[in-house]
């Protein structure tokens, strides 16, 4: 036990320093901090999974607590990109490269419109210093590209990251179209949910909780590739409804109607500046767009954790959680003939009705 | 209802079954014959009243003693037998129905619906693919699968050896070149040509040299050689190996065997020639992809680009830049949006690329270096047309001094360590269009930090928002630079490109360029600069 508090107790030490390094943008510093992890003995594979990931994770947490600003947040990860860069040149990281050759070949990409490359590349490095061949072809994939690629190299599994639940549709097309080319894939990211259940839905082949499950998931025997007569309409019988595609193709005009209507119910909106304005028209739009992925998924919860965590980020940056309530019953009043719709609002109010008793509550 | 055996008595009934077509025999309790007709005396020579079944009926009617048909061959037909009770004594009444043919057609049926399921998976599998190792993969394992014991797929030379794949009866496939004589095994080197056309060829397996015949697959009993026709070529030979012990191939599994190949030798074909195309567009579109952006001296530099095409990645817009040869020279970074899309853009492109590359002896004068290039359009055969911004930018200091010129394009912000944002006050006509140009130059001071935004009107305007029709405007850009003071240039231009993506959403947008040159912050460390790429 001692020795496991200790070596986390170091981790912290390094942790800490990449941490206040990356958020002040300084990557010389940040280099220096991740360099001399190395040189007192942190392994590369554990440098990248528990110091580096860790200290991404905690951007996206004190981004969500408004604790740093957008500037800071970006600066941070383009800090925390050029750690690995420079990590990735590093003797250590390129002698264990070499070590096993003819290993295999993994395609690592995220899915179109995903902009969180980092844990891409996290996973990209760790495959690396495996022994494994890898093609890394970054943040926001199209798909296309991405099964030209797979007809051109023909590897033995790709690796698709997604940390947005928005993206889930678009990840699913990804995996059947890599599927459809006979190639395994395995998905890890945010989006899957943290118990993979969205992948399974989805119907990947494999689903890993991090970059090292996901080394050892393809260090294993590869997984089965799905067969080739399944069609993606087969994992999800209830997208029959078409609730998913009606509300996707009304999505601008469901905004608009919510906050033409929200003027009149909100009396301090009309004290709004332009920029408020659209804020708050973009975060209907977000509404809106995780509505349609439950739908897509049919899973109310997703559309329930969502409201909660941007009641979360609204809480801290000083707008009530409780300006949610009007545009919840606004879109449930047009999609009034939509069950699953109306069932998944429902869903979401309960929860967040829950969320605000939880947090003004006796602790 | 009268019974049988009463029946039995009377020359009417009597005469009705013993003229039945189908052979009759009442057997009575102890087994023994006591009547039977024609066709059953015929099919069981010996059977007469009297005589107990079993010594001239096979065990399988004989043992027979329960209520349901039977069925079994006789000779060298197949029969069902019904039994039909006789309560008053005990007996049994046997209608025998010849099935022989009606066994043929079912079974030649099934054999038939096999193959079909089987030529359907192996067509789905085949045309997954365009990859053609992978293709060499599927066709070896789907061969073991459902024609034979063992295959292996050969492929015409490539280089000194031949591509091989092998699966064996563990239904695992191996990869490999061999460096072997495909004489070496008759049929083989015809099949590889094409050429004579020749049918599959049975060989004698003891022909089979080593590589062919492995270790573990035992005996051969059969061995056959196939070619797989591609398009117009051949795309490879096929070896089929069956154990000995095992049956031939019939005529049936042979018919499928040859369509099996058709799908499989047009599956690598089509493999093959895509291989083919994709290395040549990409050998092309390598020239016409943008550098790699680097640090230059005391000038950071960060580029994204995204076509608009989903199939596309050479658009209309292109960046290029060319280091400064010697240090405290300037740098010169170029970015473009050129009229048209596609190939026709893309080889314009080209041109443009290469004749700046040309002109940068006179990149001081930038004015110069676009009335040159509208020169070179305007002598071109083909109305098409350039914007673009030249950016000359040196280190002074620690500062970084930039000169700017636009041409029909939009001008250039910058992004101040405070959070103001400036437009370059620079402007001038597109190039291309028209024969004397006009332009003005605007030079800028960059602080440590500080950064000169590029980008091409894909950005601002993109269509959508969360209302779903507005322009993301310059305005909006304005807006969001203003946050984004300070920042890394990597970071800003992935920002600048991510917020114009997520307001087209799923929408059609155009090419989307943008650069960040920025005034490069101190190192805080000495020493360490070397370890950034």
């Amino acid at each position: 036990m001692t020795d496991v508090a200790q070596r986390n107790d170091g981790l912290a030490t390094w942790t800490d320093g990449l941490w206040e390094a990356a958020v002040a943008g300084d990557e010389y510093a940040a280099t220096d901090a991740a360099l001399a992890a190395l040189d007192h003995g942190v392994g590369m594979e554990t440098l990248l999974i528990e110091v580096v990931a860790r200290v991404q994770a905690r951007v996206g947490q004190e981004w969500a607590a408004n604790r740093i600003t957008v500037a800071q947040e970006h600066s941070a990860t383009a800090v925390n990109e050029r750690v690995i860069a420079a990590l990735a040149l590093h003797p250590a990281a390129r002698d264990a490269a070499r070590a096993e050759p003819g290993r295999g070949r993994i395609t690592v990409a995220c899915v179109d419109g995903e902009w969180h490359g980092l844990p891409a590349r996290l996973l990209a490095e760790v495959l690396r210093l495996r022994g494994w061949r890898v093609d890394h072809l970054g943040a926001q994939v199209p798909t296309p590209h991405l099964i030209a690629h797979l007809h051109r190299t023909g590897p033995d599994a790709v690796a698709l990251s997604s940390s947005i639940a928005t993206r889930l549709p678009t990840a699913h097309a990804a995996i059947t179209a890599c599927q459809a080319t006979g190639t395994p894939v395995l998905v890890g990211g945010a989006a899957f949910g943290p118990d993979g259940r969205y992948a399974r839905l989805l119907g990947a082949d494999a689903w890993a909780p991090d970059a090292r499950a996901a080394a050892d998931r393809l260090d294993g025997d590869l997984p089965a590739v799905a067969p080739a007569s399944r069609h993606s309409t087969d994992d999800l019988p209830h997208l029959d409804d078409q609730e998913y595609t009606l509300v996707t193709r009304s999505a601008s005009r469901l905004v608009r109607h919510v906050m033409s209507e929200l003027e009149q119910r909100v009396p301090e909106m009309a004290r709004y500046t332009v920029q408020q304005r659209r804020h708050t028209a973009e975060d209907i739009a977000h509404l809106v767009d995780f509505l349609a992925t439950a739908l897509y998924l049919n899973d109310p919860e997703l559309f329930g954790g969502f409201l909660t965590w941007m009641a979360g980020i609204l809480t801290a940056r000083g707008v009530p959680a409780s300006t949610l309530y009007p545009a919840l019953d606004l879109l449930a009043s047009r999609l009034t003939e939509f069950p699953r719709a109306t069932g998944a609002l429902a869903h979401a109010r309960a929860a967040l009705r829950a969320s605000e008793s939880r947090a003004t509550g006796p602790a | 209802m009268a019974g049988l055996t009463s029946g039995l008595g009377r020359e009417a009934t009597g005469a009705v079954w013993r003229a039945a077509p189908h052979p009759v025999l009442v057997v009575d309790a102890d087994g023994v014959i006591e009547q039977l007709n024609e066709p059953a005396r015929l099919i069981l020579p010996g059977a007469a009243p009297g005589v107990p079944l079993a010594a001239v009926a096979p065990a399988w009617l004989v043992e027979e003693a329960g209520s349901g048909p039977v069925r079994g061959p006789i000779g060298d037909r197949v029969f069902e037998a019904r039994p039909v009770r006789d309560d008053d004594h005990d007996g049994l009444v046997w209608w025998l129905t010849d099935r022989t043919d009606h066994e043929r057609v079912a079974e030649a049926l099934r054999a038939e619906r096999e193959r079909t399921a089987f030529l359907v998976d192996a067509s789905n599998e085949l045309l997954a693919s365009l990859n053609l190792d992978r293709c060499m993969e599927v066709v070896a394992r789907l061969a073991t699968r459902y024609l034979a014991d063992a295959a292996l797929v050969i492929l015409p030379l490539a280089g000194r050896r031949h591509p091989v794949a092998y699966c064996g009866p563990d239904g695992r496939v191996v990869r490999e070149h061999l460096a072997v004589d495909p004489h070496e095994l008759p049929g083989l080197a015809e099949a590889l040509q094409g050429f004579p056309p020749m049918p599959s060829r049975w060989i004698d397996p003891a022909a089979a040299p080593g590589w062919v015949a492995r270790q573990g697959l035992g005996e051969l009993g059969s061995m056959v050689v196939t070619a797989l026709p591609g398009h117009g070529v051949s795309a490879g030979a096929l070896v089929l190996l069956r154990r000995s012990g095992q049956a031939g191939f019939s005529e049936g599994e042979e018919v499928a065997a040859r369509l099996f190949s058709a799908r499989a030798g047009a599956a690598m074909s089509a493999a093959r020639l895509y291989a083919e195309q994709a290395s040549i567009t990409e050998t092309l579109m390598r020239e016409l992809l943008p550098p790699r952006t680097r640090h230059l001296d005391g000038v950071e530099l960060a580029a994204r680009y995204r076509p608009s095409g989903l199939s596309e990645r050479v658009g209309g817009d292109f960046y290029d830049l060319h280091p400064a040869p010697e240090e405290g020279q300037e740098s010169l970074i170029v970015l473009g949006d050129v009229c048209g899309k596609g190939l026709e853009a893309a080889v314009l492109t080209g041109t443009i690329r290469n004749t700046l590359q040309a002109l940068l002896p006179m990149a001081d004068d930038h004015h110069r270096v676009l009335e040159l290039l509208n020169g070179a359009l305007l002598s071109g055969d083909r109305s098409l047309f350039v914007t673009l911004v030249l950016a000359s930018a040196r280190r002074v200091g620690t500062r970084v001094s930039l000169r700017l010129t636009g041409a029909g394009h939009p001008p250039p912000l910058i992004v101040r360590a405070d959070g103001r944002v400036e437009a370059a006050r620079t402007g001038g006509t597109l190039i291309g269009m028209l024969e004397t140009i006009t332009s003005t130059t605007d030079t800028v001071l960059l602080d440590p930090g500080e950064t000169c935004v590029l980008y091409t009107d894909g950005i601002t305007e993109a269509r959508g928002g969360p209302l779903g029709d507005e322009m993301f405007g310059e305005r909006r850009l304005r807006e969001e630079l203003a946050q984004c003071a300070g920042m890394p240039p990597e970071a800003l231009a992935e920002r600048v490109q991510m917020l114009a993506s997520q307001w087209a959403g799923d929408g059609d947008h155009d090419d989307m360029a943008v650069i960040a040159i920025t005034a490069a912050r101190p190192a805080r460390t000495a020493g360490q600069e070397g370890q950034i790429p």
